[in-house]
């Protein structure tokens, strides 16, 4: 029977002959079935998929030389174009869309000789922590199917966490994908703002929009990282110099480093006790290691969430303005309306609730009358925690955050709070707000049963200490499993 | 501040998006609680902060004017709901 540990391994077993591209699609595709009632997946490629894989499966047999994803079988979020095959961002108003390109990361994978298996569920256009608001349904944790995944990418979570998939790809806006991997028990990696091209990425805010990476290794997510970043001619906030070869530095001496954490967040009385106590002695840990753990006092905690929404949803009700049932998906006919009547019929019917709420505040604070003291007011905020964060990493090497106040919580809980739902993204929202990078480490299981990590960010473009401190507190630090 | 129906009227003219009189109560109770939430950001003093308006540092990044590819005719079309094979159709803007 097949089994995964990394692509490494993967590579190893494929160049002895022990297993074969075909075989892990195989694998792959019975554990889509297993699971399928998690709702992970919205589009599975089996043929396509199995087909890829023996041409892969006869090229290596033929003496080709193995590319760096050679027969990595992968899972994309829906919304990352991937030529001729569905998209929709999980939404009625893009029903029946095929992408006519590839997102540049798509173009990657598969230059890269990876095999995308399908495409996986979320939030209705990214928007949401919990996988709940979505065309097709609500995604269940694999762990406990009463519970949230999280999101808003939860179907790639589960998809890695279940075994569906070696590895995947999500979007990270707000936390969207390191959130679900704290829920989920896996990694989850949002780069720098910029690292990774948007270009096939359903734009949400466009300003804080970045493709994440799951993974149950490190190792996996460097060198995955490694290959679809980089420059991009079709995305002029793509970061113009070539990334390093993070999969090749993994293993770099640790060095003593500074890190820093925010008191508020530690002592938040919105925190689990347990999560703050298990990363307190987290702290101590690191500290008896020769690690110098300092405390900074981070007097805008509670102005992170509000900034965060005026500005996301300015942006996305600038963005969302496009769908409007003329050039394509869905479109509401009522011959006797006019124009206007039928994009607004178009636009009512096609997007859910979730979605709508928020182009209304985001149309609020753009429009006349409150746009200065709303959206002009929130930049300035925004400059305020770039110029706090720069000075924090001016001094110190990694921060570290909790990732969520508390383990997965049952589904339906917080759907009548929208205020309780949102300020769960506090952490989070934090690193995309100022554009640093941040990952989540599954170091933890709560007593409840339940996984949850930490959250690790380095400063902008500094991928690759923050991927090699990860590899080396994941084989510290991490619980065994339960 | 209070959320009106005129206001929420308005918002959603501006949003081309359209409730019913029960989702409008909807709406207007979750546009006051999330306005509610954001006004807090009233509490800080941001006097002389320059907003931050680009989080890329990449100012103006020029290309040659040269024709590149971009999506054939047929491509642009193939997802419109309704189209006479050269153009997409719409219903009839100017009415007698």
């Amino acid at each position: 029977m097949f089994k995964y540990d990394s692509i490494e391994q993967y590579h190893t077993e494929l160049r002895n002959g022990t297993t074969s591209c075909e075989e892990a699609v195989t694998f792959y595709l019975e554990q889509i079935q297993v699971h399928q009632h998690l709702n992970a997946f919205v589009h599975i490629f089996a043929e396509e998929a199995l087909e890829t894989a023996r041409s892969q499966d006869a090229a290596r047999k033929a003496g080709a030389p193995l590319p760096s994803l050679h027969g990595v079988v992968i899972a994309v979020k829906d919304v990352i174009a991937y030529k001729d095959h569905p998209l929709s961002a999980a939404s009625n108003i893009l029903k029946g869309f095929k992408s006519i390109y590839n997102a540049t990361a798509v173009t990657k994978l598969l230059d890269a000789g990876a095999i995308i298996i399908g495409t996986t569920n979320c939030d209705e256009f990214a928007m949401g922590s919990t996988n709940e608001h979505s065309a097709f349904g609500k995604v269940l944790n694999g762990i406990d199917p009463t519970k949230v995944p999280g999101g808003s990418s939860g179907g790639s979570a589960v998809a890695v966490q279940m075994d569906c998939c070696m590895v995947s790809l999500g979007s990270d806006t707000g936390g969207s994908v390191r959130q679900p991997a704290d829920f989920c028990g896996i990694v989850g990696l949002k780069p720098t703002y910029g690292r990774i091209s948007r270009y096939g990425l359903i734009a949400y805010a466009s300003s804080f929009d970045q493709i994440g990476i799951f993974s149950k290794n490190i190792p996996d997510n460097a060198l995955v990282l490694e290959v679809i970043s980089g420059p991009d001619e079709f995305d002029s906030t793509a970061h113009t110099e070539a990334p390093e070869a993070y999969s090749k530095a993994l293993k770099a001496p640790g060095k003593p480093l500074k890190i820093a954490y925010f008191k508020e967040a530690i002592d938040s009385p919105a925190l689990d006790p347990e999560i703050a106590g298990r990363l307190r002695e987290l702290f101590s840990r690191l500290e008896k290691d020769g690690h110098q753990l300092c405390p900074v006092s981070f007097e805008y905690l509670d102005y992170i969430v509000p900034t965060y929404y005026i500005l996301t949803t300015a942006e996305a009700s600038s963005n969302l303005s496009r769908f409007d049932g003329v050039k394509y998906g869905f479109r509401h006919v009522d011959k006797k309306n006019d124009l206007n009547e039928f994009y607004c019929q178009t636009r009512s019917k096609g997007f859910g609730w979730e979605v709508k709420k928020r182009i209304m505040l985001g149309s609020f604070v753009l429009s006349s009358g409150y746009y200065d003291a709303y959206f002009t007011r929130a930049q300035q905020v925004r400059r305020l925690l770039v110029d706090k964060t720069n000075l924090i990493f001016n001094q110190f090497d990694a921060l570290v955050l909790p990732n969520a106040p508390s383990t997965a919580f049952p589904i339906g809980e917080k759907s009548d709070d929208p205020i309780a739902m949102y300020l769960a993204d506090i952490f989070t929202v934090f690193s995309n707000l100022t554009g640093v990078p941040g990952i989540s480490l599954p170091l933890f299981w709560h007593s409840n049963g339940l996984p949850f990590g930490v959250q690790v960010m380095t400063n902008r473009f500094s991928e690759l200490s923050l991927l090699q401190l990860s590899n080396q507190w994941m084989a510290a630090y991490k619980d065994s499993k339960q | 501040m209070e959320v009106t129906d005129s206001l929420v009227n308005n918002l959603a003219n501006l949003a081309r998006l359209e409730f019913n009189e029960q989702e409008k109560e909807l709406i207007k109770k979750d546009l006051q609680q999330m306005i509610g939430f954001v006004d807090k950001l009233k509490e800080l003093d941001t006097t002389g902060v320059a907003p931050l308006l680009h989080m890329s540092e990449a100012m103006n990044r020029l290309r040659d004017d040269e024709v590149r590819g971009s999506a054939s005719r047929e491509e642009a079309l193939q997802n419109a709901p309704e189209t006479d094979g050269t153009y997409f159709r719409v219903p009839k803007v100017i009415k007698k």
